[in-house]
Formats: C-alpha cells, sequence, structure tokens
C-alpha cells in the first residue's frame, strides 16, 4: 500500500466519526485515477469547504441529495467515450441510497453501470440533525422518531442482490482486512458494485466517541450486521460472521443497544420484535445461501 | 453545402444533434418529445452517432447523468417537456450554478394539474431564473439552426453556460416542414472541439463544494457578469452562423417595426401567426409591426427598447405567473417604464388552446381601438 493520505487530517467530521477512516481506506486501495461522488450527507461538510479547502486527494464531486448514481453513470459513459481510465466511486448516506435517491440507484444498478457505490450508512439523516431514515432500525429513538422508529431496517443489501449485479458486500471498519479485501475485491470486476458500510454514529447514536470501533464490532459479533459478500450471483458470509450463522454463538444483541442512548426507551416487546427482525434477516441469509 | 428535406421537429433537432457529434446523450421518454428520443437511439444504434445513450430512469437522472459526462470532458445533449422539465429542475439549477456547458431541448408543453399533453410555454418559463441561456425557435428550420448554435453558445469560453431550446409541442415536433439541413462539414468548423473538462486526476478539485455566507454571492455575480457579456458574443455567433446557413438570425426579429405605430411582441411558433396578422392590418392601412422574441436569456432588452418607444404593445403570453401577470409582458414592462410604452397583456393558446390569426388580428385592431384591457385572457 502506498504510503499516501488520500484523506487529509483535519476534517470537519465530528469527533469519533468512521468517515475519514473509511474513505481512505478506499482511497489507498482505488488510487488517485478515482473520482468520488458525494451526495448532500454528512460528507459534503467532511469534503471542506471552498476557502479552506478539501482533504480529498481526488476529485470530488459534490452532488444533490437523489442525483449520484446517475451523476456518476454520466461520469463513467463520458470516460468510456473519450477513452480515459479510471474509478468511479460514489460514497453516500443511507438517507440517500435508500430513500431520496433510491430510484436513481435502482436504475443505474438494473442498467448495470461501470461504477462503485459505497453507502456508509449511519442510520439516519445524520447531517441535518438525527432524523429517522428508511434505514434507521426499529426501536431507535430520532428527532422524529421521539418514541422510537415503529418500523424495520430497510433491507438494502438484498435489494441490491435483486437486481443481479455482479457484486454486493457489507463492510465494516472494525473489520479492516474483511473491509480491504472487499474494496480490492470490487475494484477487480466491472459493472455495477454495490458496498454497504455499517458506519457508528457517536452524536446520532448517543455514544462516547471512544466507542466507535467497539459498536461497529458488536453490531457484527451480535449478528445485527453480518459480513457477507454476493459474487457471481452466489451468497456467502465473510469474516466472523461465517461463524454467527449458529445462533448460539452471537453475543446478546443487548451487549450493542446498552452501549447506545438511541435505544435507551426500547421496551422488552420493542426488544422482541428487534430481534425477530435479525432472526428473519438470518433466515433470509441462509435461503439465499442455499 | 445545403441539402433541402422536409423533418418534422423532433427529428430535424435530432438531426442537428447528430451533427454536433455529442459523446453522451442521457434522455427520458415524454410527451411530445418522445419521437426525438427514439430517433437518436436509432442514429446511436446504427452507429451513425458514435455517442453513449443512456437509458435513465428519470428525467432528474437525465439532468444528473448528462451533468456528470460534461464535467468529465463530454458533449452531451438532453430532451424533454413540461413534467419531465420540472422534475429535472432541481439539476436544472444545479448545472446553471456550476456554469457546465450542455445543451436541453425542451419541446414546450403545458404544466399539470389538470393533465394536458399540448402546447404552451410554462414549462420553459419556468426556467428563467436557472442561470441558462434560453432560446425559443419559432419553426422547424429555427429549431434545426438554433440547436446548432446552442452548443457553440454552450461551450464558448467567454459564455459557458447551459443552453435551453424551446420549440413548441405539437405545432413544431410533430409539424412536418421544409428544411435546409448544413452539411456535416460546416457543422464541424462553426461548433469546434469541445474543449472543456473538470475532472482531471492530475489536478483533483471539488466540484460544487460549500460556499459560506462569504462567498457564495461571489459565485452568482461572476454568472451575471458572464451573462451581462453573453449577449454580444451570441449576436456574433448568431452572425457566423447566418454566414454559412444564409438565414438571419440575430437575438430578436423585427418585422415590419421600423415605422409601426403599433407592436405586437411574441415567441415561439405562434409569432408565424402574429406575422400573418400584421400582414393582414398592414394591408388595411393599420402600421402594426412584430417584435419576436428567440433570445429570452439573456434577455434583450436594449435591442427591444430600440423599437418601443411611445408605442402602444399588444404582449402574447403562452404562459401566466399566477398573482403577477403574463411573463413575456412583465418583462417586456420591465424595460418600458421609462419609454412611455403601454403594454397590453394577451394571455392565450394555453394547454394548446388553437389561436388564430384572425384572432390576434382582431386583438390588435381593439388596441388600436382603445377598447383592450390591460390584460385579456382568449377564452
Amino acid at each position: 500500500m502506498a504510503n499516501v493520505n488520500y484523506m487529509l487530517r483535519g476534517t470537519a467530521a465530528c469527533p469519533g466519526c468512521p468517515i475519514p477512516r473509511e474513505l481512505n481506506n478506499i482511497l489507498e486501495i482505488a488510487g488517485k485515477d478515482t473520482v468520488l461522488v458525494v451526495p448532500a450527507s454528512c460528507s459534503t461538510i467532511v469534503m471542506g469547504d471552498d476557502i479552506h479547502g478539501m482533504p480529498s486527494v481526488v476529485p470530488v464531486v459534490h452532488s444533490p441529495f437523489a442525483a449520484p448514481s446517475a451523476i456518476a453513470s454520466g461520469i463513467k459513459a463520458a470516460m468510456n467515450q473519450l477513452n480515459k481510465k479510471g474509478n468511479v466511486i460514489v460514497w453516500a448516506g443511507d438517507g440517500s441510497t435508500g430513500d431520496i435517491g433510491f430510484a436513481s440507484l435502482s436504475g443505474a444498478a438494473e442498467r448495470n453501470e461501470d461504477i462503485i457505490y459505497i453507502c456508509y450508512d449511519n442510520e439516519a439523516y445524520m447531517n441535518t440533525g438525527i432524523q429517522r431514515s428508511g434505514l434507521t432500525p426499529r426501536g431507535a429513538w430520532s428527532t422524529t422518531t421521539p418514541e422510537g422508529k415503529r418500523e424495520f431496517k430497510k433491507p438494502l443489501p438484498f435489494l441490491m442482490m435483486d437486481h443481479k449485479i455482479p457484486y454486493v458486500a457489507t463492510l465494516s471498519i472494525a473489520y479492516p482486512f474483511d473491509y480491504e479485501a472487499k474494496i480490492k475485491k470490487a475494484m477487480t470486476i466491472s459493472g455495477f458494485r454495490y458496498l454497504h458500510i455499517l458506519s457508528p454514529c457517536p452524536p446520532g447514536w448517543r455514544f462516547d466517541p471512544s466507542l466507535t470501533i467497539e459498536i461497529a464490532k458488536l453490531a457484527v459479533e451480535t449478528g445485527i450486521w453480518p459480513l457477507m459478500e454476493y459474487e457471481n450471483n452466489k451468497l456467502k458470509l465473510t469474516g466472523p460472521s461465517i461463524l454467527l450463522k449458529d445462533k448460539s454463538k452471537r453475543k446478546p444483541i443487548e451487549e450493542y443497544l446498552k452501549l447506545q442512548e438511541r435505544f435507551k426507551e426500547l421496551s422488552d416487546e420493542e426488544k422482541r420484535l428487534l430481534e425477530e427482525d435479525i432472526n428473519a434477516m438470518w433466515l433470509e441469509i441462509e435461503r439465499r445461501m442455499s | 453545402m445545403k441539402t433541402i428535406t422536409s423533418l418534422v421537429g423532433n427529428h430535424a433537432v435530432a438531426y442537428a444533434v447528430k451533427q454536433a457529434k455529442p459523446n453522451v446523450l442521457a434522455v427520458y421518454p415524454i410527451t411530445p418529445q418522445t419521437t426525438m428520443l427514439e430517433k437518436l437511439a436509432d442514429y446511436v444504434s446504427s452507429g451513425e452517432l458514435k455517442a453513449e445513450l443512456i437509458k435513465v430512469e428519470s428525467e432528474h437522472s437525465a439532468m444528473a447523468s448528462i451533468f456528470g459526462a460534461a464535467l468529465a470532458g463530454a458533449r452531451v445533449f438532453t430532451a424533454t417537456a413540461s413534467q419531465g422539465l420540472l422534475y429535472m429542475g432541481e439539476m436544472i439549477y444545479w448545472v446553471g450554478g456550476a456554469r457546465v456547458p450542455l445543451v436541453a431541448a425542451i419541446a414546450t408543453r403545458a404544466i399539470g394539474a389538470p393533465w394536458s399533453i399540448w402546447d404552451d410555454h410554462e414549462d420553459f418559463l419556468t426556467k428563467r431564473d436557472a442561470a441558462w441561456i434560453q432560446l425559443m425557435a419559432q419553426n422547424v428550420q429555427e429549431a434545426y439552426d438554433l440547436t446548432i448554435q446552442a452548443f457553440k453558445i454552450s461551450e464558448d469560453k467567454k459564455i459557458i453556460a447551459p443552453c435551453m431550446l424551446g420549440f413548441d409541442g405539437f405545432i413544431l415536433t410533430h409539424t412536418m416542414e421544409r428544411l435546409e439541413l448544413l452539411d456535416d462539414s460546416s457543422v464541424d468548423n462553426f461548433i469546434g472541439k469541445r474543449d472543456f473538462s473538470i475532472i482531471d486526476f492530475d489536478n483533483p478539485v471539488g466540484i460544487g463544494t460549500v460556499a459560506g455566507p462569504q462567498t457564495y454571492m461571489g459565485y452568482k455575480y461572476s454568472i451575471k457578469k458572464a451573462f451581462d457579456g453573453a449577449k454580444e458574443r451570441i449576436k456574433e455567433i448568431m452572425k457566423e452562423y447566418s454566414e454559412i446557413s444564409n438565414i438571419d438570425y440575430q437575438p430578436i426579429e423585427c418585422y415590419k417595426c421600423d415605422d409601426a405605430d403599433y407592436l405586437i411582441a411574441a415567441m415561439g411558433a405562434w409569432s408565424g401567426d402574429a406575422r400573418v396578422a400584421v400582414d393582414m392590418l398592414r394591408s388595411e392601412g393599420k402600421k402594426v409591426g412584430l417584435i419576436r422574441i428567440i433570445m429570452f436569456r439573456p434577455f434583450p432588452k436594449e435591442e427591444i427598447s430600440k423599437y418601443i418607444k411611445g408605442k402602444d404593445i399588444l404582449v402574447l403570453d403562452r404562459d401566466y405567473s399566477f398573482g403577477s401577470g403574463g411573463i413575456l409582458a412583465n418583462e417586456i414592462k420591465s424595460i418600458s417604464y421609462n419609454l412611455d410604452s403601454k403594454i397590453y397583456s394577451l394571455i392565450a393558446g394555453l394547454g394548446g388552446k388553437d389561436v388564430s390569426e384572425k384572432e390576434i388580428k382582431t386583438l390588435a385592431e381593439k388596441m388600436i381601438n382603445k377598447e383592450l384591457g390591460d390584460e385579456e385572457w382568449l377564452m
């Protein structure tokens, strides 16, 4: 790996925010001939302003909320027509990915555009101040679900697998080897590649900024965030999640929930429903693996 | 070398686009633009146009994808109408703010609710504040000619702005007219090579990066300055085009204005009917002229001012700003305040309602006889 910082320090990211590290680990692998397309999100701010400059050492195209998949499609089409080489990577939050930009994401995936789409999922509209998104998990507090979200987390990785694209993977920054292996794998494939990172958010999830990696790790260990990879129409578990198919090997979800104040008011009934969501997700994984 | 043929408006614009040799197109179907998309798909499929046509899932994505392609150095094109233009509205402003050269053809159509697929100018005029150059064609020949000019205007180093061509839905898009086509090499020489790429891996920049209150206004002021300067440059480009096409192009066309006591002002296809009305009035000894607006943005204030001093003017609007008035009438009013002109606003033809030259003539006569209100709706 080249000894270059692809994300310079001193960004506007909150203390404990994993975004700069997640991005740096991607860009280290993708290299300088890469353009990032960034829709409205925390990363709009992380990417600096016109006076102080930007931390990224690769070009960044800022995008309206719903537009990144289409902008990336156009960039790639132009590069193909003009015989230019390079990677086009969308770096989008869960609101853009799963809600407002979902039609354009689905369109680009259906066209199998030759781009890499990475969703960093902090499970709510964090940049506007913690409003629930389609990807907020059941029971979680947000400023628009003061009583806790009543609906389940929209299963984006499965939805993208159903688009029959060449590559889908889930990632966690707590497992850097698994993380980097998936980025590297994605780089070797052409067509639409969808990567989904569960990206803990200290102010939004209400936890101490020193706990980001621990919480990311617990999400995997409790089975809430299975690490998996879908390729050639086949799904497999990766890294620590391989063993977690056996439910008894998973840590109790309380260990994950108790560190985050967003789950403070979770009732026993809601916790039971959340566990049911997770069990259903694992059954779905098994169904898709068989 | 020119070829004489006949084409419907949508195919004439598609032909102009083919000759402009864009690298990337993204078009979503919408009546009455769709047959242009189909023609472009044929050109790409047959290899006559070497380009990628991105079959996007919405108009928002159509504009977004050609924005991305333009940043990466491609010549690009899209087309839409009505609801589609509104749906791409966020991106329309975004590319205007980013000052990216690209061309969009708008097959003008009324806006719902209620549903209407028929012509008026409301859709086109909603984008008047979006930092786009806006041109409006009168006939199929102009739709063809202005499309070619739009590429050159948009990419001109002194302008650098997106450019929108309006041409009336069905009335022009689906009507076959005699057409003089330029040969490919004339178009090549006229437009020139595209020399604009922002995405550069050796010189990475942020595009659309946050601008705070200290700087945001500066970017807007730079667009204003560019638009202030664009008009003269557009005139030069139109003149240059006129030399190869032998058809005179100017930001406005004045028909029998010089000795006129009264004027009609209009833009788009029905200007042809207004012209016939002028001829009928002239044959009865009434000295009426026609000002036709071809370039709506930047608005040709000085050019229009030259003709309207002390005149009564009947302004035809196929559009309306609710709570305010006819949009073109308002634009002309805004330059007539110290010219002792009287503006009579006629709202007509909304949602494709047919307007005849006789009706325009009758209304002009009412203006002459001082029988016309400040604003009339031709129902």
